[in-house]
């Protein structure tokens, strides 16, 4: 039984539920979008928004409400939000080599024919 | 002064970093998170093969603060393309962009910031050419893409880790 603090404030309780409710949105976004999208190289892009925006919002709202809720700033979530933008990229980078490179391999032609043969040629000035 | 501070920006990040795990700025811990600063860069100074100093902090700071509007601007983009678009319309892309870039960290600095943004995914950098091969969620003009990273990412970032070259 979820019980509504008595001390946070309806000021700060509004913006905490808007926050969790738009990062709630953007994950299940994500989600669909891991689920719906045909190839592997667009799927990889579905649940970035999740890491960056969802976690974002669900830690601003992390934030605001403990810091309304003892009274006194709380902002150590910094530190995940840290931490995520610094591991979230490099496992999106292996992942996204791994496929490229199972590809190459097992030389199949839908996907290495986008990675090598209609590369748009650079500008060059 | 050099030996004992090795990286004076390491030892600040790790002292505010016990100081938010802890939650407190007790001198206690101020004290505890300054010998921790000191200590572990030194420790750790063989793993960190190359030194890099942060030349221009505000120009860091835009460059972070023009990535966030554009992570934000892309989570929307792609959230948009997720739920609305016709798949067939989809154009993903790998392009290639031409690097100028060469600094270890800079270029470290550069992925985080393009895997970050929603729709584009960093996949190495060719050795042969110094290209750089991201693949793109909905490739509109590969021509933007190749000028936004060299003018908002890499330009702010040699000047950031290689101003000397500059």
């Amino acid at each position: 039984m979820m019980q509504l603090p008595e001390s946070l404030p309806l000021w700060l309780g509004i913006p905490v539920v808007f926050l969790l409710l738009a990062g709630s949105l953007v994950t299940l976004i994500g989600a669909l979008g891991l689920l719906r999208l045909p190839h592997f190289y667009q799927r990889i892009h579905g649940p970035s928004i999740t890491i960056t925006f969802g976690t974002g919002c669900f830690l601003l709202a992390s934030m605001l409400y403990f810091t309304g809720l003892e009274q006194r700033p709380i902002v150590h979530e910094l530190l995940i939000t840290a931490f995520v933008l610094l591991t979230a990229p490099v496992s999106a980078m292996l992942i996204m080599r791994a496929a490229v490179y199972r590809d190459l391999r097992n030389e199949n032609k839908k996907a290495t024919e986008n990675l090598h043969q209609s590369l748009p040629k650079p500008k060059t000035d | 002064m050099k030996r004992l501070l090795p990286s004076p920006l390491l030892t600040l990040a790790l002292l505010v970093i016990w100081l938010l795990l802890n939650q407190t700025v007790a001198p206690l811990h101020v004290l505890f998170g300054l010998l921790l600063g000191l200590i572990i860069p030194r420790l750790t100074l063989p793993l960190r093969p190359t030194q890099t100093r942060l030349r221009k902090p505000w120009v860091l700071f835009r460059l972070l603060s023009w990535s966030l509007l554009e992570i934000l601007r892309s989570c929307f983009n792609v959230s948009r393309i997720i739920l609305f678009r016709k798949q067939q319309d989809l154009n993903s892309q790998f392009i290639r962009v031409p690097l100028d870039l060469k600094d270890a960290t800079g270029l470290a600095v550069l992925s985080c910031l393009i895997n970050s943004t929603p729709g584009t995914v960093w996949v190495e950098i060719l050795s042969d050419s110094h290209e750089l091969s991201l693949h793109v969620f909905d490739l509109h003009d590969a021509n933007w893409w190749i000028d936004t990273i060299k003018q908002r990412y890499e330009r702010p970032l040699i000047e950031i880790f290689e101003q000397e070259q500059a």
